[in-house]
């Protein structure tokens, strides 16, 4: 098996006393940072993000891999302990993960999503080691325009997610494109949307977008409406479980990862649909399905296991082809392209050391994931409970340092917030971030390929037209059309599996307050802004 | 996690219609911006420097037409929810701009002060606007907070942040 021998070699690399600590490091520090309330994975690597510029490449992702899995973990800690879920993929995790908290089992909870995610994690990773190889293997062969369908793909997927508002997903997919178009234009050298400023020359850093989106943006949002009262956190002792538990658990850990891998794999979707989906299947499949609502442990190891299945799986996209489909990667393929390195399927080739060293530490990551989180449980719920002014004064103190560590410049420092008010204003008004950052990341790479596919073709418009390119954009078609294809489709097949989830979903965001369905009736046109809000008897 | 349900806070009336001018705005500035591009040798076929631009500027113009629409036919955007986040009540301004006075100051004063004080008024300021009254307290948080941060990006980074006023003292 060559792509065994290959992973003893990133072994090899990664097990050095040195990139072990910094394994170590990575995931002791996302875990703390991910843990934080209304820090998820994505801001938890970009406020890392500096931390790792002096480190060489290979140590510096190694680092990443500790922070990737410690930042997810991190975030199923929060929710399960808190009443609200901070980021989409964790939703589903929240409904019975809370529910299991509130009824004395938080232990039996964070355990299980604890060693859920280490198989799913350590069975994803797998894969993820037999699978890239060929995947890249045939990436090479795809061409540019072939690229450029993909990525069209990808731009229309992460705009078109279950639930939400596409309108409101292409607006802040062409924000992000955008913000991607400034600076010079990489094949003749004009100047675009920089209106003579010099430092806007080089484009914007990738490192100010992200942190300025996920972490000024969320620390603005948060504070406008900042929660007064003080929250309620379960306290927790060390995680365990029973004997019936794990009978009840390891199927669903099995499952999840079967559901997560793929749907993290195919350049398209994030980590909320396969979480909807393994929850509603260990629900189906339950023999306890009256335990559902009331704190069922499958429906927290299922999602959880998926999660992290899904974020293993993700890595194969961007590896292979350089297209991130969830936020959290999309912040890692910026890290690597700020060494220089351009994901894609030469990479297997080129830095066959660092992509392995890679893998390989994944598998680290995960393994002292499990062996850190279990025994710190109780000190993460700890955590939970620094005071918010510290927490968001925090957050802001170290994306000023890090953006300006990043270039040294203060006008970094005003862009950040210039993007800190612009991640506020979206979301404020429910535009996702995911595409925005899609769009940044993505647009320049696509348009390159879109230009170069034409150069080779002559400047042909025919040389867009594959066959691969076809298909490609037939899904595309699907996935725009699909309001109106809907229409035609029996009413009672698929997306009845889908509504259901759909259901449960709004009922938790319900309960935990997430929606703001109360106000909906009074909405329009009417002046009730001063009338005291009956929910909350004593206003603010 | 946003959905084109009709929601949103009681204070999202009109101001809707503030976002798809935005984008319909942008949209006009990305397309003139690029239609006075000059001319390139360089480029070849049908997709030069302003082809991009054009098309991202007309998808957000398309975009805020429909979008208008949808504001119109009374959708709304939900906004974000959070651990910490409470929707009921409408937007503390306040604090809002009592945190970007915090993060300003800092910009401007990060050279001329440097980051061990400009970083501490930052972190002292933003707790203060977030309600925290332990001035003492806060202070000296903030101050082992950015001591520390200049020191471990100096030492184990090799990044040296600004010293300002402490120069040939750190």
């Amino acid at each position: 098996m060559d792509a065994l021998t290959s992973l003893l070699e990133g072994f090899g690399t990664a097990l050095t006393p040195e990139n072990l600590l910094y394994a170590f490091v990575g995931v002791l520090l996302g875990t703390a940072i991910g843990v934080l309330p209304g820090i998820g994975p994505a801001m938890t690597v970009a406020l890392l993000l500096p931390l790792t510029r002096g480190l060489d490449v290979t140590s510096a992702l190694i680092m990443f891999a500790g922070i990737y899995y410690g930042g997810m973990y991190g975030g199923s800690t929060t929710s399960i302990l808190l009443n609200t879920p901070g980021e989409s993929a964790s939703v589903v995790t929240a409904i019975e993960g809370n529910k299991m908290a509130r009824a004395g089992r938080a232990a039996q909870a964070l355990a299980t999503a604890a060693i859920g995610s280490f198989v799913a994690g350590t069975i994803a990773t797998l894969l993820l080691a037999l699978v890239a190889p060929s995947v890249a293997d045939l990436a090479v062969e795809v061409s540019p325009a072939d690229f450029f369908a993909i990525m069209v793909l990808a731009f229309i997927a992460v705009t078109s997610v279950l639930g939400s508002s596409r309108v409101r997903g292409l607006a802040a997919l062409g924000l992000g494109l955008t913000i991607g178009l400034i600076g010079i234009d990489r094949t003749t050298g004009q100047q675009r949307l920089t209106f003579g400023i010099a430092e806007l020359a080089d484009g914007i850093d990738v490192v100010v977008v992200a942190v300025g989106l996920f972490a000024v943006g969320e620390a603005l949002w948060t504070a406008a409406h900042l929660r007064r009262k003080p929250i309620d956190v379960i306290p927790v002792g060390n995680p365990r479980m029973s004997r019936s538990d794990f009978g009840r658990s390891w199927k669903p850990w099995l499952r999840g990862t079967a559901i997560g891998f793929p749907f993290g794999a195919i350049p398209a979707g994030g980590a909320e649909i396969p979480t909807f989906l393994s929850y509603v299947t260990e629900k189906r499949l339950s023999k306890h399905p009256e335990d559902f609502g009331k704190g069922a442990i499958e429906g927290v190891a299922g999602p959880e296991a998926t999660n992290n299945a899904s974020a293993a799986g993700g890595l194969v996209p961007m590896l292979t082809l350089g297209i991130p489909t969830t936020a959290t990667a999309a912040v890692m393929l910026a890290a690597i392209q700020s060494y220089g390195i351009e994901p894609g399927p030469q990479l297997f080739d080129n830095e066959p050391e660092l992509v392995w060293g890679l893998i390989a530490s994944l598998f680290i990551g995960n393994t002292v994931l499990l062996a850190l989180n279990l025994p710190l449980a109780p000190l993460w719920a700890k955590l939970l409970r620094i005071p918010r002014s510290y927490l968001y004064a925090g957050i802001l103190f170290f994306s000023s340092l890090g953006a300006y560590a990043a270039n040294a410049n203060t006008f970094d420092l005003f862009l950040l917030l210039a993007i800190g008010a612009l991640g506020f204003m979206m979301r404020r008004y429910g535009l996702p971030i995911l595409p925005a950052i899609i769009g940044v990341i993505l647009g320049p790479f696509a348009e390159e390929k879109l230009r170069q596919a034409l150069q080779i073709s002559n400047g042909e418009l025919s040389g867009l037209v594959t066959p691969l390119s076809l298909v490609v954009y037939g899904i595309v078609v699907i996935i725009v059309l699909w309001p109106l294809l809907r229409r035609f489709v029996p009413r009672r097949a698929v997306p009845s599996v889908l509504e259901e989830a759909a259901h449960d979903i709004e009922e938790a965001h319900q309960h935990s307050g997430l929606t703001t369905a109360v106000s909906v009736e009074r909405h329009v046109g009417d002046d009730t802004r001063r009338t005291p809000d009956p929910e909350e008897p004593g206003g603010r | 996690m946003s959905s084109a349900a009709p929601g949103g806070t009681r204070e999202q009336g009109r101001s809707e219609y503030g976002v798809a001018l935005f984008l319909g705005a942008l949209g006009i500035l990305v397309i003139a911006q690029a239609l006075l591009l000059p001319e390139s040798r360089i480029a070849r076929g049908p997709v030069g420097p302003a082809t991009i631009p054009i098309v991202v500027g007309g998808l957000l113009v398309v975009v805020s037409v429909f979008l208008a629409l949808d504001v119109f036919r009374g959708g709304r955007g939900e906004p974000e929810g959070g651990e910490d986040v409470e929707l009921t009540g409408s937007s503390d301004w306040r604090t809002v701009l009592m945190l970007a006075a915090a993060f300003v100051a800092n910009a401007l004063l990060i050279e001329p002060l440097g980051w061990p004080f400009s970083g501490a008024i930052l972190f002292w300021g933003s707790a203060f606007a977030l309600g925290s009254r332990h001035y003492v307290r806060d202070a000296v948080i903030a101050l082992i907070l950015s001591f520390g941060s200049w020191y471990l990006f100096a030492f184990g980074l090799d990044v040296i942040l600004p010293v300002g006023i402490l120069k040939g003292i750190l």
